[in-house]
C-alpha cells in the first residue's frame, strides 16, 4: 500500500504532464480539425466536417508544400550526418585531448545562443552584400541568396549539435581494440569505418536524425527569414492559425504523420531499443 | 566578421524594437449606399461613472505611458495594454471577451462588426471627433456600416513603392517594374506576405487589364481573383523575398538583396539612408487605416469612451501618429508646432488627393462592395486559400 502510494506520488507529475499537456492538446488538435469556420467572421464553430481534409487534398499548394518540407527535412538530416560522422571520428580518435575539448565546446556553443539570433545571423551572412558574398565574391563565387538552399544550410546550422553530440559520444565509446583488430586483419581506414564504425554508431545516427528530421519538419521561421519565397508546412499553418484554425489543425496532422512513419520505419531496424 | 554580424544583429534588434507589432495595418474604402447585414447591438446613450480600468488590444506604439499615464490621472481608469502583431490576432483576442477596446485595421473591422464583437459608437460622446478629422477618414466602409459608426479613426498610411536609387536610377512611375517578367529588376523585388496583398495585384490589373472590369480591389469575383492570382504567380518568379516582418524588409533593402518593392513610409524612414526613395505610382496603391472600436461586452464602456475621446484630441492623436509613423486622423495636430507640420507634410496627412489614389484595406466579403449584385464576390477565406497557391 505504502509502496503503491509512493509509486503514484512518483508518477503523478510526469503522468499529469504527459496526459494533461501532451495527449490532451493533441486530441484537441485532432478534434478541431473537424470543426467549421464561418467564412466571413472567421468564428470557429464545433461541428463535424471533412471539408478541411478535402481542401488539403484538393488544393495542390498543400501537397507541394508538404513534399518540399519533407525534402528539406531529409536534406538537413543527410547533411548533418555527412558532417557529424567524420567530425566525430576525428574528435574521438585523432584529435589531442585539448583540441577535442575545444571542438566539443565549438559544436555546442551555438546551442547557447538564441534561436532567432542564429537565424538572423544567417540572414545577414547570406544577404546580397553580406559576409558570404563579400568573402567569396572575389573568387567568383556568389551565394545562394535567400532560397531553399539557404533554408537547408540554416536548419543544418541550427540542428547540427543534436546529431554531432550523440554521434561523437557513440564513437568515443567504441573500444579502441576494435580498431586495432580491424587494422591487424589488414583493413584500411576507409574499410574500418564502413564495416566497423558505421554499423556500431547507427543507433546514434538514428537518434540524431530523429531530432534533425522532426525539428526541421516543424520549422518555418527559417523559411520566413532566409527562404526568400520558400514556403514550408509551418508557414501555411502559421498563416491559417488565426484565420482558419480548423484547417491549420488538419494540416498539422501531416508533419505528425511524417514523423510517425519515420519512427515506425526506424523502429523496424531495431535501432530505437538500443538508443 | 564577428563585429559585422554583431553590428547587423544590433541593427535588427533596434529596428525590431522600433517596429514590433507594426506589421499592423488595414482598412477600407468608401462606398456609398451599401447595406450589410450586421447584428443589432444597442449603442451607449449617455456616459456614467468611470470604472476602474480599461483593457486595450492595440498595435505597438498606440498605447504608451507617455500619454496613458496622464489619462489615468485624469479619469482614474488604469490602462492595461495588450500588443497584437496581426489583424487576425486582434480579432481572436477581442473574441475572448477580455478586452474593452481595439485599434482595429480595416481588414479586421468588418469581421468584428459582422461578428457582433464591437458595438456602434455614439459620436456625440466623443467630442474630440469633430470637424478636424481629415475628410478621407470619415464614414469609411471599414468603420461605418449602414450609416452607423463603429470606429473612431486613429491614422492611415499608404503601401508605397520603395526603391534603391543606386540601382533604380530613374524614378519609377508605374508598378510595372514590380509585376512584369521583363522588369530590369527581376530577382530583386520584394512583395508583401499576406493574403491582403492580392488587392495590390488587383489595383495593378485595374489599370492595365480594364477588360476584367475591376472597380474595387476588395470586390473581386472568381474570375477577377484568378487573374490576380495569375499575376501574383508571375511575380513569384521574379521576387527576391516576401516580407511580413518589418525588420526583415528593412534588412532586405539595406543588405542589397532587394532593389524595389512594396513598403511603408515609416520603413523607408527607418532605413536612415537617402538612397532609398519612395513613390506612389500612377496606378495608385493599397493602404491601411486604423480605428478605435469598443467591445460589445465591454465591462468598462465609460473608460473606453473616455480613452477614445482622449486619444482623438489633436495632441494625443498626433503623439500616436508620430510614434507609429503614420498620417494622423486629427488634422488639428498639424498646426500645433513646426515638427507637427513637418510630420503631416511627410506623411501627406491632409493631402486628400494623395489618398484618393489609395485603396484602404477592407475585408473582402461575399457581398460585392463595389455595388455589383449580379455576381458573388470572393471572401477572405477564399483569398487566404488562393494566396497559398501563389508561393507553391
Amino acid at each position: 500500500m505504502n509502496r503503491r502510494a509512493q509509486l503514484s506520488a512518483l508518477l503523478a507529475l510526469p503522468m499529469l504532464w504527459l496526459i494533461g499537456i501532451y495527449i490532451f492538446s493533441l486530441v484537441m488538435l485532432l478534434v478541431t480539425a473537424f470543426w467549421v469556420t464561418d467564412p466571413f467572421t472567421s468564428k470557429v464553430k464545433p461541428g463535424f466536417t471533412l471539408r478541411n481534409f478535402e481542401q488539403i487534398i484538393a488544393n495542390p499548394a498543400y501537397a507541394t508544400t508538404s513534399l518540399r518540407t519533407l525534402g528539406i527535412a531529409l536534406a538537413v538530416t543527410v547533411l548533418s550526418i555527412l558532417i557529424s560522422v567524420p567530425l566525430g571520428i576525428f574528435m574521438a580518435k585523432v584529435a589531442s585531448p585539448k583540441l577535442r575539448a575545444i571542438l566539443a565546446v565549438a559544436i555546442t556553443l551555438p546551442l547557447w545562443a538564441g534561436y532567432l539570433v542564429k537565424i538572423l545571423a544567417m540572414r545577414i551572412t547570406f544577404t546580397e552584400e553580406g559576409f558570404f558574398n563579400s568573402m567569396l565574391g572575389p573568387l567568383g563565387i556568389s551565394g545562394p541568396g535567400f532560397s531553399i538552399v539557404t533554408v537547408v544550410l540554416t536548419l543544418t546550422y541550427l540542428w547540427l549539435p543534436y546529431m554531432a553530440v550523440p554521434v561523437y559520444t557513440a564513437i568515443r565509446q567504441l573500444p579502441p581494440n576494435l580498431f586495432d583488430a580491424s587494422s591487424d586483419l589488414g583493413a584500411g581506414a576507409g574499410f574500418t569505418i564502413r564495416t566497423v564504425v558505421l554499423p556500431l554508431i547507427k543507433p546514434a545516427i538514428i537518434a540524431g536524425s530523429i531530432f534533425t528530421f522532426s525539428l526541421s519538419l516543424g520549422d518555418y521561421i527559417a523559411a520566413k527569414f532566409v527562404g526568400g519565397s520558400t514556403q514550408m508546412i509551418g508557414s501555411i499553418i502559421a498563416s491559417n492559425i488565426n484565420l482558419n484554425p480548423p484547417i491549420a489543425a488538419a494540416f498539422s496532422l501531416v508533419p505528425i504523420a511524417f514523423v510517425v512513419i519515420y519512427l515506425l520505419s526506424v523502429q523496424r531496424t531495431g535501432a530505437l531499443e538500443r538508443m | 566578421m564577428r563585429s559585422k554580424i554583431m553590428t547587423g544583429a544590433a541593427f535588427i534588434a533596434v529596428a525590431a524594437l522600433a517596429l514590433t507589432g507594426c506589421s499592423a495595418a488595414t482598412d477600407s474604402t468608401a462606398t456609398g449606399g451599401l447595406s450589410i447585414d450586421v447584428p443589432d447591438i444597442p449603442m451607449l446613450e449617455e456616459l456614467g461613472e468611470m470604472e476602474s480600468e480599461v483593457n486595450i488590444v492595440a498595435w505597438s506604439g498606440f498605447v504608451e505611458p507617455a500619454w496613458s499615464d496622464a489619462f489615468t490621472e485624469e479619469t482614474g481608469c488604469t490602462v492595461n495594454r495588450r500588443v497584437a502583431g496581426t489583424s487576425d490576432e486582434m480579432v481572436q483576442l477581442m473574441r475572448t471577451g477580455d478586452y474593452d477596446l481595439v485599434s482595429a485595421s480595416g481588414d479586421a473591422s468588418l469581421r468584428l462588426i459582422a461578428g457582433g464583437d464591437v458595438q456602434p459608437i455614439n459620436l456625440d460622446l466623443v467630442p474630440n471627433f469633430g470637424d478636424d478629422i481629415v475628410e478621407g477618414m470619415k464614414g469609411q466602409i471599414y468603420d461605418t456600416i449602414n450609416g452607423q459608426s463603429y470606429g473612431v479613426p486613429i491614422g492611415r498610411g499608404a503601401n508605397i513603392l520603395q526603391y534603391n536609387s543606386d540601382v533604380v536610377t530613374e524614378e519609377p512611375t508605374s508598378w510595372d517594374v514590380a509585376w512584369e517578367l521583363d522588369s530590369p529588376y527581376a530577382g530583386e523585388i520584394i512583395a508583401y506576405d499576406a493574403p491582403i496583398y492580392i488587392a495590390d495585384a488587383a489595383v495593378y490589373l485595374m489599370a492595365h487589364e480594364p477588360d476584367l472590369g475591376i472597380t474595387n480591389p476588395y470586390a473581386l469575383d472568381q474570375e477577377q481573383l484568378d487573374a490576380a492570382i495569375d499575376l501574383l504567380k508571375q511575380q513569384n518568379t521574379i521576387v527576391s523575398e516576401y516580407w511580413a516582418d518589418p525588420a526583415a524588409q528593412i534588412t532586405s533593402f539595406a543588405g542589397g538583396t532587394t532593389s524595389l518593392g512594396t513598403s511603408w513610409e515609416i520603413l523607408r524612414k527607418l532605413t536612415d539612408d537617402d538612397k532609398f526613395k519612395s513613390v506612389l505610382p500612377e496606378e495608385g496603391s493599397t493602404g491601411w487605416s486604423d480605428a478605435w472600436m469598443i467591445a460589445t461586452e465591454s465591462e468598462s464602456p465609460n473608460c473606453a469612451y473616455a480613452w477614445v475621446d482622449y486619444t482623438s484630441s489633436a495632441e494625443v492623436n498626433g503623439a500616436i501618429a508620430t510614434n507609429f509613423g503614420m498620417a494622423p486622423a486629427n488634422a488639428a495636430f498639424c498646426d500645433t508646432s513646426d515638427e507637427a507640420a513637418a510630420h503631416c507634410e511627410y506623411f501627406n496627412a491632409t493631402d486628400e488627393e494623395y489618398f484618393s489614389n489609395v485603396w484602404f484595406w477592407t475585408t473582402p466579403i461575399e457581398q460585392c462592395i463595389d455595388g455589383r449584385t449580379d455576381v458573388t464576390c470572393t471572401n477572405f477565406q477564399q483569398w487566404t486559400d488562393a494566396w497559398l497557391s501563389v508561393k507553391s
